[in-house]
């Protein structure tokens, strides 16, 4: 017979495991589920899990889609680390972009290679403000950042709505909701010439590399470890869980309107209600996908990356519905946070054999 | 006649206003427990895909009803399978069940759109609502009454009976109730499964009352508005009735505005006012501590027992 | 120079060389490929749907001589390019883009693909291998104007719009000035929903209408939820997109339809024959883009007549919805006695007829 038996500290083993037991059983019970409703679960697996990452011509596409989801996700561990629960990325990622696009139109007829590196300053601090807010009603009045975080969401897709039709529509634009696209200066440039990789991926890589020695090697670092796993100690140890509210969120906010400016100015080259996608909300699942660690979310986005590729691949190939590229996402995650057990726990044969059953 | 119109104004406000009150008042149960499902737009469409299946295969609406509330049911005991019993983290696993309830129904439905049922119709017959004053007692349909009973039900269960007694303290301090011998995970799971349930029947409402039909993504966001809500109303009941039937007065006259040629404020500002209410809310809340202080249960979102 | 279009026409070389195993070893047998992209899902029942509705007249056209796949779903900004991108190396040989908000990736994608042919719908950007093509949906909305005009006693009809773009915009001038010939007193109240799709928000919107007395209904928003309500209310209604008279079998006067698989099958002719050439097309009634569904019997004979009449005049080239003398509400003459309203002034309206109430 089997049981659960606490372990005493949790598994390193299975901490890097898991995830891949995750995979593993997202692919068979897709293969299964989908085979069982009458598709080709084989072909479809394949298409949505391999061919993009054995087709070269795909992984630019990876890098594309990764980075802004890496980029919040890096900001967002810092916080749930800390215990502070910003699920408002794709608002501060909203706010970023529209921080971004102002210094943009304002500066439409100038050139200079300044105005990229303003509209990215604007980028970030337009995210950082928006998450000022819950930060301040969290350490000042106590009032729960994850109820805040995911209103102002909300408030910044229609206020994103209300410019792009209002005051910022393109008047050039045959009266579509859209701005005016930026100029050549306002635009990421990108790598390779016809390249599609822009300058956010190496961007997004270096911040994964800062974000891991932060967290890792400095005092700061280890102030937001101790306040979120023991608050009590953090305490006593002289850290300001205020403070470490503030700088979770100012940091998370700044890397998501970063992350938002950087998506405006690269594949978009301009804002149009269609911009927000639920990157915040898909970057929590990378966070989580991701362990929490820097390093770990990098190949968190990349994996959810493959799952959009070759969720289209399915489709064009084995005619796979896109409704069935979400399930393949929720099962990964409902697979990944359900094999987080095996981190803490561990099964085993129980010790007393009488009492197996014959 | 213009009583005719304010009567019909009203019967469309309650319409709008029932789908997020039965999902925000299921929600509401379930974070007094201290669970933060944040899943409830993918339990909707559960429920909206699965109620209209089965009124459309089956005839009856009623048994769409009670099958689209199971279905929320069940799309809930996944969410409690994992937060509760594989202590995983309620944010994520609540985004996840989004996700999930938005793939499966749009898969499940594929064989359903295009096609219509006869819609749920008023409770009582027509003749009890002869006079247009009288249908704004009788002229509704069931899920209308049965959303009100349910606040009144939830309201006493909460604040009278010795349950509801017990589902706040676990909610408010997990780690005293098991300590009193209360079964912390099993009382939580039976709220979640009933915010699930409420949820389905949220769905429901869209698919067979207001729309009857069924499309992808159906209930349009809805799931958000009736998580604000829940805030909005400090978690409490009767203050959800409110903010529910306020919400869809303000989405009502909006539109009575627009067709009345009264260009009266932006479309966006307008949609996002629910959210900086229920922000507002939140923040007099914790500034007023005569009004009840802070209301939200102290262990919303926390897993038990503690990692 | 010459060494630029070397490494060019080498670039070009490694992309089809590289696109090459997922043909297959092309051969004159190979099925011609052609792929689709569309906004919505194609269980929308609304513009999407029709769209796919087209590609599955293709195929019931050509058989095995083409292979069609699409890929739904599809948000308008970077996604696109990449799913236009994975059409176009999966060995597509036309490729479908069916939303206005594909113009840029499309234009972008077509440039890396000269030998592939695009097609975007509702656009005005276009290139070599880049055609758009759009409807005349105006034509339908000057019919249903017509019934309007005759089956309103009130006087007033009621609009749910989407969004204040040119194709809205002129469909509810059209739709007013047909009304007008019939009745010179005929109001038109729009409400703009500011959302293609939202059932329950357009069905409250027709409700709105139907208070404020309007007795027709008729919407330019996705969903038949505007139609169920009519139904509900016992006044009249339009279908839009297709027939939706399973929906409201008394409300549904007629519907406009659209009918995408005659130009689809045109085109891929053409592509598969090599007459393929860029171009921009605006179909009607005449060219069967647009179609008036099967009239409900509640329609009286002289609305029957009036119907038939604009429905001839217009696929005869002697009635133009838009003929002068026009003049917008603000008073502005905008077409004198007896003009008709170029291509070019219609995909840029941004003003309303007299009567209009937006």
């Amino acid at each position: 017979m089997l049981e659960w038996r606490r372990r005493s500290e949790p598994s390193r083993a299975m901490l890097y495991l898991s995830p891949l037991i995750a995979i593993a059983l997202t692919m068979l019970t897709g293969m299964l589920v989908f085979t069982a409703i009458g598709y080709d679960g084989f072909h479809a697996v394949q298409a949505i899990f391999v061919t993009p990452l054995v087709e070269p011509q795909r992984w630019a596409d990876l890098g594309v889609k990764a980075a802004p989801l890496v980029m919040i996700a890096l900001g967002l561990a810092i916080g749930f680390r800390a215990n502070v629960w910003n699920i408002g990325a794709e608002g501060q990622y909203v706010m970023g972009a529209i921080a971004g696009t102002g210094v943009a139109l304002l500066t439409h007829d100038m050139t200079g290679w300044w105005i990229l590196p303003a509209m990215a300053l604007a980028g970030i601090l337009g995210g950082a403000a928006w998450a000022a807010i819950p930060a301040f009603l969290k350490v000042r009045l106590q009032v729960s950042e994850i109820l805040t975080s995911l209103m102002l969401s909300y408030v910044a897709v229609q206020f994103l709505y209300y410019l792009v039709r209002g005051p910022w529509k393109d008047p050039g634009g045959f009266n579509f909701p859209q701005t005016k696209m930026f100029s050549a200066d306002q635009v990421l440039p990108a790598m390779a010439e016809g390249s599609l990789v822009h300058l956010g991926i190496p961007v997004a890589l270096l911040l994964a590399l800062a974000a891991w020695f932060v967290m890792g090697k400095t005092v700061s670092g280890f102030a937001i470890r101790v306040v979120g796993r023991a608050p009590a100690a953090a305490r006593h140890g002289g850290f300001d869980a205020g403070r470490v509210t503030w700088v979770a969120l100012l940091a998370s906010g700044g890397l998501a309107g970063l992350a938002g400016l950087f998506e405006a100015a690269g594949p978009f080259g301009q804002l149009t209600p269609q911009f927000p996608v639920g990157y915040g909300f898909t970057a929590i699942i990378v966070a989580f996908l991701g362990r929490l660690s820097p390093i770990g979310i990098v190949f968190g986005g990349l994996v959810l990356a493959v799952t959009y590729v070759g969720g289209e691949i399915a489709q064009s190939t084995v005619r796979l519905p896109q409704a069935a590229t979400g399930m393949f996402q929720a099962m990964l995650l409902f697979f990944l946070l359900a094999t987080d057990v095996l981190v803490r726990w561990r099964l085993a044969f129980r010790r007393n054999p009488a009492k197996v059953a014959p | 006649m213009t009583s005719v119109i304010l009567v019909s104004i009203f019967m469309t406000l309650a319409a709008a206003a029932t789908p997020i009150l039965l999902a925000g008042l299921g929600e509401l149960v379930t974070e007094k427990a201290g669970v933060l499902n944040l899943g409830v737009e993918g339990m909707m469409l559960c429920g909206a895909v699965t109620g209209f299946a089965v009124a459309y295969s089956s005839g009856s609406v009623t048994l769409g009803v009670v099958a689209a509330a199971f279905a929320g049911f069940l799309a809930a005991m996944i969410f409690a399978l994992l937060t509760l019993g594989l202590g995983s983290n309620q944010v994520a696993t609540g985004l996840a069940l989004t996700i999930f309830g938005i793939g499966i129904s749009s898969l499940f439905g594929a064989g359903y759109v295009g096609r219509t049922i006869q819609r749920l119709g008023p409770l009582f017959p027509a003749d009890y609502a002869a006079h247009p004053w009288l249908r704004l007692v009788f002229g509704h349909d069931a899920l209308v009454y049965l959303s009100l009973l349910l606040v009144a039900a939830v309201s006493l269960f909460l604040r009278r009976s010795r349950m509801g007694l017990i589902l706040r303290a676990v909610g408010e301090n997990a780690d005293s109730a098991h300590a009193i011998g209360y079964r912390v995970l099993a009382i939580r799971a039976a709220a979640t499964g009933f915010g699930g349930a409420l949820a389905g029947l949220g769905g429901a409402y869209f698919s067979l009352a207001l729309t009857p039909m069924w499309a992808d993504r159906l209930t349009a966001g809805r799931g958000w508005i009736a998580l604000a809500l829940v805030v909005f109303a400090a978690w409490k009941p009767g203050r959800l009735l409110l903010g529910a039937y306020l919400f869809g007065a303000v989405a009502t006259f909006e539109l009575q505005a627009k067709a009345a040629g009264i260009s009266w404020i932006a479309p966006e500002v307008l949609a996002m006012t629910p959210y900086l209410a229920t922000i507002v809310v939140l923040t007099m809340m914790s500034l007023g501590t005569r009004t009840g202080g802070r209301n939200a249960p102290a262990c919303l979102g926390k897993p038990f027992p503690a990692p | 120079m010459s060494t630029i279009i070397t490494r060019r026409t080498l670039l070009a070389g490694a992309a089809a060389t590289s696109a090459l195993p997922l043909i297959g070893g092309a051969s004159a047998q190979e099925p011609f490929g052609v792929g689709f992209i569309y906004v919505g899902p194609v269980g929308d029942h609304g513009w999407s749907w029709t769209h796919d509705q087209g590609r599955l007249a293709l195929e019931k056209e050509y058989g095995a001589k083409i292979k069609t796949s699409f890929i739904e779903n599809v948000a308008e900004g970077p996604d696109a390019t990449r799913a236009l991108r994975q059409l176009a190396q999966a060995g597509n040989k036309l490729v479908f883009a069916t939303s206005f908000g594909f113009m840029n990736p499309t234009i972008q994608v077509a440039k890396q693909f000269p030998k592939i042919f695009f097609e975007h719908a509702t656009g005005y950007q276009r290139a070599e291998n880049v055609a758009t093509y759009n409807a005349r949906f105006y034509e339908g909305r000057a019919v249903i104007g017509t019934i309007a005009g005759h089956m309103s006693k009130a006087g007033q009809a009621g609009y749910i719009a989407s969004f204040p773009i040119p194709e809205v915009v002129m469909g509810i001038n059209a739709f007013h000035l047909a009304a007008r010939k019939v009745n010179p007193n005929f109001k038109t109240k729009v409400i703009w929903a500011s959302t293609w799709y939202d059932p329950a928000k357009e069905a409250d919107a027709a409700k709105a209408l139907i208070d404020q007395g309007a007795d027709v209904i008729t919407q330019h928003t996705d969903s038949p939820a505007a139609l169920q309500a009519a139904e509900q209310r016992g006044v009249f209604a339009f279908g839009q997109a297709s027939d939706m008279k399973a929906f409201a079998p008394k409300a549904h006067l007629t519907a406009i339809v659209d009918d995408w698989s005659g130009y689809y099958i045109k085109r891929v002719k053409e592509a598969m024959d090599g007459s393929w050439k860029t171009g921009d097309v605006w179909g009607g009634l005449k060219e069967g883009m647009v179609k008036i569904a099967p009239y409900n019997d509640a329609m009286t004979p002289a609305a029957r007549a009036a119907a038939d009449e604009v429905q001839k005049g217009i696929i005869a080239g002697t009635l133009h919805p838009f003929t002068g003398e026009l003049k917008d509400q603000k008073g502005t003459l905008r077409l004198k006695a007896g003009e008709t309203a170029s291509d070019e002034m219609l995909s840029k309206m941004d003003w309303y007829v007299d009567g209009v109430q937006a």
